[in-house]
């Protein structure tokens, strides 16, 4: 070890704490200039508490089913577990708070099911003349429950300002699926008190006028509808000249759906840019877009105009019936995606029977290829009891024109084992009229109700089928990441229809959402 | 010896008493116990004197004094002036003085020989001061705090300061009195000494608030213990002493 003689030794100034006086509680000597009480910084901790005047307990409301907190006298404020707006809601309920100075605040993670909320706060104040005293303390807050006034509103009967009644005069509640979609992709729900199905259609309840008026311009946009206004007199003060209503909406759409068969009145299909007047609906917007299959022409029925002269669907998607492409031919017209062909077909059902062949144009050309399977409204052999039928029949320049078969759609066969998809919807809470406790539990107690929730899924399963062919259709909707979901190859090579459950449209991954309301801890 | 005492509740006894070698001044109280603990420990080796000033209970704020004369402010009445001369040993002379500074117990701290005093305070008063107390005055603060008689208490074997005094202070303040000094508190972390507690060479009276480490600090910087030179025992044989405790 080498030692540099000549290196300049450094001393070190170091200003000397000079004990002065002894702490008048403990005895121990320091320095008087910068003590506080003429008491040591042990004694001082001990024997000052400046946080005495702060509760250290407190009860905090909220409400269980909206999960809104009480920020008294009488607001309810949307804040999350451990989110800064809680922490203000927990700092304004401490009495004692405001005569000292907060330096910092946060929570002490506590199980939720605890009911429990933990605050670490620190907070200062001058405690001697000149001597500021920072301390740090714990709040427990005890989480009460408190209903809320609205949920107050929405649990008890009669308390709704306004209504929306919907109803489409059909069969199948596919409009309703699709509607469901739309609305809970805008949410354009949140403000509803309650939503109930009834037997053919919805009804939507709001606590004020103007919430339900919102949801009406938000239907009026993206369905075919015409809406009647009424509303009842509730209460009136003569004195004041106040007066409180209950307003009702009642909502119809119009009962033609998408792949419906329509017969036009004659004079309605000769205004309409002179289409022939049997025609599909081949998609409804905020109108009804109507194609003729033998010529590939389109035309809209606004909603007005619908009203003005309404009429019923011929046929609709429940009388479909199987056909099997045995020859197809480009005419090489085409209209968008449509592309006009003319097709041989014979009923799936007469196959090995006889050999009774149709022909007939469709405008699904493009996807349609010998063999195929097919579905399609047989006309010949039909008795439609519908009066612009007997029309068109009866008049001469139709009558003649009126095919065997309407093609509408291509028929994917699919397995029934596997009815799993990678991909799922949201389902919106609804209160069904009656058997309302049968369908919470999902037990069906009679008959009636089994053929019921039957038809529910069958039409739901539907719509799914529609969701997954259709690519326009599934652009207006949010489609989540089913998490349960997982392939099985093996089970899937043992299958016999494997090629055709290939040929079923799939969703691309990419367009899937993911649902952040299913990320738990537990994944990981 | 160093007692402690309560005025009716209140521990600041330097407010209403005042102590010296040759007399001491009390309060007029509702209760005697206040006087009954001076009575205990000087009756018969001083004279108590019960008194007001300008009517007024706050005497040891009011009045400075040593062994060898007496201030009062311009407020005392004759009758008051009169009942003190009457009171007080005869070679204590008595000056009433016309001084804007009027609470004398709180702008000036003395003991027998030296007076530390408010900077504001007039000149003539502070000849009067010298002249009536046989002191040298110095013009001085306390922890930058002119109300020297309050931060202060003093003695002829030595002096307690105000706890936030820094070294360099003290001994400024102590090369001027000629006594040790030490910086400290009365009444549990009271920094206003001179109106805590009153003291005169043998014996101090402080508040009843005062700890132990605080009244063992006050008996070791005035000498108060009882071997400690000019205490109680420092010219008494130590045996009889001992027979004192039986």
């Amino acid at each position: 070890m080498s030692m540099d003689l000549d290196d300049p030794v450094y001393f070190k100034q170091q200003e000397q704490v000079a004990a002065t006086i002894l702490c008048c509680n403990c005895g121990a000597a320091i320095d008087g200039t910068l003590s506080a009480g003429a008491l040591c910084s042990d004694c001082i901790r001990l024997t000052v508490d400046v946080a005495g005047g702060v509760q250290r307990e407190a009860v905090i409301h909220c409400c269980r089913d909206c999960e809104r907190w009480l920020q008294p006298p009488n607001s309810w404020v949307v804040a999350a577990l451990e989110s800064k707006e809680l922490l203000a809601i927990c700092l304004r309920k401490l009495r004692g708070l405001n005569k000292v100075r907060i330096i910092d605040a946060s929570f002490i993670w506590t199980e939720p099911h605890s009911k429990r909320l933990r605050l670490k706060i620190t907070i200062q104040t001058e405690a001697f003349q000149g001597t500021i005293i920072q301390q740090q303390f714990e709040v427990e807050y005890v989480i009460a429950n408190q209903q809320c006034s609205g949920c107050q509103k929405s649990f008890t009967h009669h308390t709704w300002g306004a209504s929306i009644q919907i109803r489409q005069k059909v069969p199948h509640k596919r409009t309703f699926m699709y509607l469901e979609q739309l609305i809970l992709k805008h949410n354009a729900h949140k403000d509803t008190v309650n939503i109930k199905e009834v037997s053919e259609g919805l009804d939507f309840y709001f606590a004020k006028r103007n919430e339900a008026e919102r949801m009406l311009s938000f239907l009026e946009g993206c369905i075919p509808c015409k809406t009647t206004k009424s509303h009842e007199l509730v209460s009136m003060d003569i004195h004041t000249s106040k007066s409180v209503y209950k307003h009702s909406w009642s909502v119809s759409i119009v009962p033609i759906c998408k792949d419906d068969l329509v017969a036009l009145p004659i004079k309605l299909a000769r205004s309409l840019s002179d289409i022939s007047p049997l025609a599909i609906c081949h998609r409804v917007g905020t109108s009804i877009n109507i194609l003729d299959p033998c010529t590939l022409r389109t035309t809209d029925v606004p909603t007005a105009v619908y009203w003005r002269q309404p009429f019923p669907a011929l046929a609709d998607i429940t009388e479909l019936k199987e056909f099997i492409v045995l020859d197809i031919e480009s005419t090489g017209i085409s209209n968008g995606r449509f592309l006009l062909s003319e097709a041989t077909v014979a009923r799936a059902s007469d196959l090995g029977s006889n050999d009774t062949t149709y022909f007939t144009r469709t405008h699904l050309g493009g996807i349609l290829h010998v063999g195929d399977s097919v579905l399609g409204y047989h006309l010949t052999g039909t008795q439609f009891n519908n009066d612009q039928y007997d029309e068109i029949e009866n008049s001469h320049q139709y009558g003649s024109t009126i095919p065997d078969v309407v093609l509408i759609k291509k028929h994917y066969v699919r397995s029934k084992k596997s009815k799993a998809r990678p991909w799922r919807l949201k389902r919106m809470a609804r209160e069904h009229e009656e058997e309302a406790t049968a369908a919470v539990v999902n037990v069906p107690t009679n008959k009636r109700q089994e053929q019921e929730q039957a038809r529910m899924e069958q039409d739901y399963e539907m719509f799914l089928r529609d969701v997954e062919e259709d690519q326009e259709l599934r652009q207006t909707l949010d489609l989540y990441k089913n998490r349960q979901y997982q392939a099985r190859p093996d089970q899937m090579e043992e299958d016999d229809d494997v090629d055709e459950d290939h040929a079923v449209p799939k969703i691309n991954m990419d367009e899937l959402l993911d649902d952040f309301d299913d990320l738990n801890m537990e994944d990981n | 010896m160093a007692v402690r005492a309560q005025f009716e509740n209140s521990n600041e006894v330097g407010v209403f008493s005042c102590l010296t070698n040759a007399y001491a001044i009390v309060a007029v109280g509702a209760s005697e116990n206040f006087y009954s603990v001076f009575e205990s420990e000087l009756q018969d080796v001083i004279p108590i004197c019960h008194a007001t000033i300008a009517g007024t209970r706050i005497v040891g704020r009011l009045i400075v004094g040593n062994r060898k004369g007496l201030l009062v402010p311009t407020t005392t009445t004759d009758q008051e002036l009169q009942h003190l001369r009457n009171t007080l040993p005869s070679e204590v002379k008595i000056q009433r003085i016309e001084e804007r500074l009027s609470a004398l117990g709180n702008v000036i701290c003395c003991n027998d020989h030296v007076a530390i005093v408010h900077p504001d305070l007039e000149r003539e008063t502070e000849e009067i001061i010298a002249d009536v107390l046989g002191v040298e005055v110095f013009r001085q603060t306390v922890a930058d705090n002119v109300l020297t008689g309050s931060y202060m208490a003093l003695s002829n074997q030595g002096g307690i300061v105000h706890p936030k005094t820094s070294i360099r202070d003290q001994d400024e303040l102590s090369s001027l009195l000629q006594v040790p000094l030490v910086a400290g508190s009365v009444n549990r972390g009271s920094p206003v000494v001179g109106a805590g507690m009153v003291v005169n060479d043998w014996l101090a009276i402080t508040g009843l608030d005062t700890t132990a480490t605080e009244l063992s600090v006050v008996e070791s910087v005035f000498r108060l213990g009882e071997m400690a030179p000019g205490g109680a025992g420092a010219g008494v044989n130590k045996d009889s002493i001992v027979e004192s405790f039986y």
